[in-house]
């Protein structure tokens, strides 16, 4: 099996390699272009993977509702928009009010589902975690198609065109750039929170083990809290930002971006926070050359065989730490 | 100072302890003996709150604890050496130690402790730096007992310290819990396998057996017990 994983793995990279050079140099502003397109595409999913994994690590969890709370950020900002827009409030600071917003309502619901949907399973088989998360997913992706509307809505976009950027945005557009500028700002304050703060050093601790935490004075239902908070923040903004690029939402857009968050913190190793953003970015640009250069229908198609590909030979992820137990 | 009265904890249907009565003096060193599965752990853990009892009172100077979360009981000041050390594996060993301080805020004191702890345990200061998880057994015991020491607890419980250590280390590591107990006046309470050792560095022992304390004398008194020599020291 590990030689059979290794030969495939050198015959895979030798024909990628190979097929990489080769297009380089036929057309390499479109190699370009495609490798930013796929880190685009990356940071979104490492915004939304980082949940995935944090409360992975946390609860060795799957929180299948997790797509949910990225649709509700595109949602509630979506609605703040339209509503101030109407109101001819100034773009500078609908944007700002459209994040706010959305992070601050995202937060609510992501800590709520923990509360109702996880914390009375919490000592139950995980088995039943799962399905009460599965059934949370579809609970709200049901509410908001009820509460709203089924069809795609418009979302205005709230990033204007730059205009120092105007000479590099046929490579690159202004949302492209403020997408990822924006996931390395979320990526750098993440990492001082978890790696400095009081709660983040709660939450390593808790996730290394639960009862020596308790055993030192930390709130354990506290950090679990704090960290869906965290992951649906992060979750929030990457909604909006998708929003923005792609210019139309409805209530079904987590499913989709939630499940390719999920392959890429696996492939990541999850519950690894690096992992998880390694994993995206991965991800992210490999789906942006092969539908590049290949068939572009089979994206979706694409990222599940990764999925399958890693579970069968590397469970554990790129960074994974050990043989996590994965559904 | 801490009062077990009549507490009865459970497992699911297993009935772990069956109204055991035990009483640790401030300043004391305790010691609680027992075979394997007798309950010592269960002891502490209904203590600390982790696995709560069913039935009874436990009181911290009067004051009623028994239904505390774990958070609250630590912030009164009891602190817990866990069977298995439980070190963080990927925290660093500055780290740990910085855990077992999360519940204070004076930086001036935790500093002054942190000197403390890395006086007792000179290789700790050397190792700083490196993860929890790569300590050997025994450095991670008196990795454990230093971060608990950071919460500056008022009573100490160790679970089996001298679990898997070489004799020499273990007597090294009582040596310094008595030191402990006499330099800061810390209350330690101590359930060990090892009946010899720890009856001879406690005032006063208890003896476990299924779920239910069967004697409890001075622990001089217990090493020449006929009982307790038969069924706990080997003699
Ligand atoms: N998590 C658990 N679930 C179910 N039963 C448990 C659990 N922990 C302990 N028990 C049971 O409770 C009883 C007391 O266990 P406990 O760990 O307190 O014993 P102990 O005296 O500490 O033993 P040892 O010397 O082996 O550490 C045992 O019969 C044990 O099987
Ligand atoms: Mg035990």
């Amino acid at each position: 099996m590990r030689w059979i994983s290794i030969g495939l793995g050198l015959a895979v990279t030798g024909v990628i390699g190979f097929f990489a050079v080769r297009e380089l140099l036929i057309d390499p502003l479109y190699f370009f272009e495609l490798f930013l397109g796929g880190l685009t595409r990356g940071s979104i999913y490492a915004l939304i993977a980082l949940g995935y994994t944090m409360v992975y690590g946390i609860i060795q969890l799957i929180n299948f509702a997790h797509g949910e709370i990225y649709m509700i950020g595109a949602m509630t900002a979506l609605i703040v928009a339209s509503v101030l827009g109407l109101w001819g409030w100034n773009t500078a600071v609908i944007a700002i009010l459209a994040f706010v917003f959305a992070i601050v309502y995202s937060c609510a619901y992501g800590f709520t589902v923990e509360k109702i949907a996880y914390k009375p399973l919490r000592h139950a088989p995980r088995l039943s975690a799962l399905i009460s998360a599965i059934g949370m997913s579809l609970f709200l992706q049901n509410y908001v198609m009820l509460a709203q509307t089924p069809e795609y809505l418009p979302f205005r976009t709230l990033i204007p065109d730059f205009h120092f950027w105007e000479p590099y945005a046929h490579i690159i557009t202004s949302v492209e750039l403020t997408i990822i500028i924006t996931t390395v700002i979320v990526m750098i304050l993440l990492g001082i929170l978890i790696k400095f703060t009081r709660i983040g050093k709660a939450m390593r601790a808790t996730a290394q083990d639960k009862v020596m935490a308790a055993l030192l004075g930390i709130n354990v239902n506290n950090v679990i809290s704090a960290t869906f908070v965290v992951g649906s923040a992060t979750a929030a903004i990457g909604g909006v930002l998708i929003a923005c690029h792609v210019g139309q939402i409805n209530f079904f857009i987590g499913f989709l971006a939630g499940l390719k968050a999920f392959i890429a913190a696996v492939l990541g190793g999850i519950g690894s926070i690096p992992g998880a953003v390694l994993g995206s970015l991965v991800l992210g640009i490999s789906e942006s050359y092969f539908t590049g250069y290949f068939w572009s229908e089979y994206e979706d198609v694409f990222a599940f065989s990764i999925l399958v590909l890693i579970l069968i030979f590397r469970p554990s992820g790129i960074l994974g730490k050990h043989d996590a137990q994965k559904v | 100072m801490l009062k077990l009265t009549n507490i009865h904890t459970y497992y699911g249907n297993i009935h772990a302890l069956k109204g055991i009565d035990i009483e640790v003096e401030e300043g004391e060193v305790i010691s609680l003996i027992g075979a394997n599965g007798a309950g010592k752990s269960t002891t502490l853990m209904t203590t600390c709150g982790i696995v709560p009892a069913k039935k009874g009172r436990i009181e911290l100077n009067g004051e009623d604890i028994t239904y505390l979360p774990p958070d609250e009981i630590v912030k009164k000041g009891i602190c817990q050496v866990p069977e298995g050390r439980r070190i963080f594996p990927y925290l660093t060993v500055a780290e740990n130690l910085d855990m077992g301080a999360f519940l204070r805020n004076d930086t001036e004191k935790i500093k002054q402790d942190l000197e403390y702890v890395y006086e007792l345990f000179p290789i700790l200061a050397n190792r700083k730096n490196q993860a929890g998880g790569t300590l050997s057994g025994g450095e991670q015991q008196m990795l454990a007992i230093s971060r608990a020491l950071m919460s500056r607890p008022k009573i100490l419980l160790l679970d089996e310290p001298s679990l898997g250590l070489a004799p020499i280390i273990v007597k090294q590591i009582f040596a310094i819990i008595g030191k402990i107990n006499q330099e800061n006046k810390t209350t330690i309470f101590i359930v060990e396998q090892n009946a010899n050792l720890a009856l001879k560095a406690a005032h006063r022992g208890y003896v476990m057996e299924t779920g239910q304390i069967t004697m409890t004398d001075t622990g001089a008194n217990l090493l020449v017990n006929e009982d307790v020599k038969k069924a706990y020291l080997g003699i």
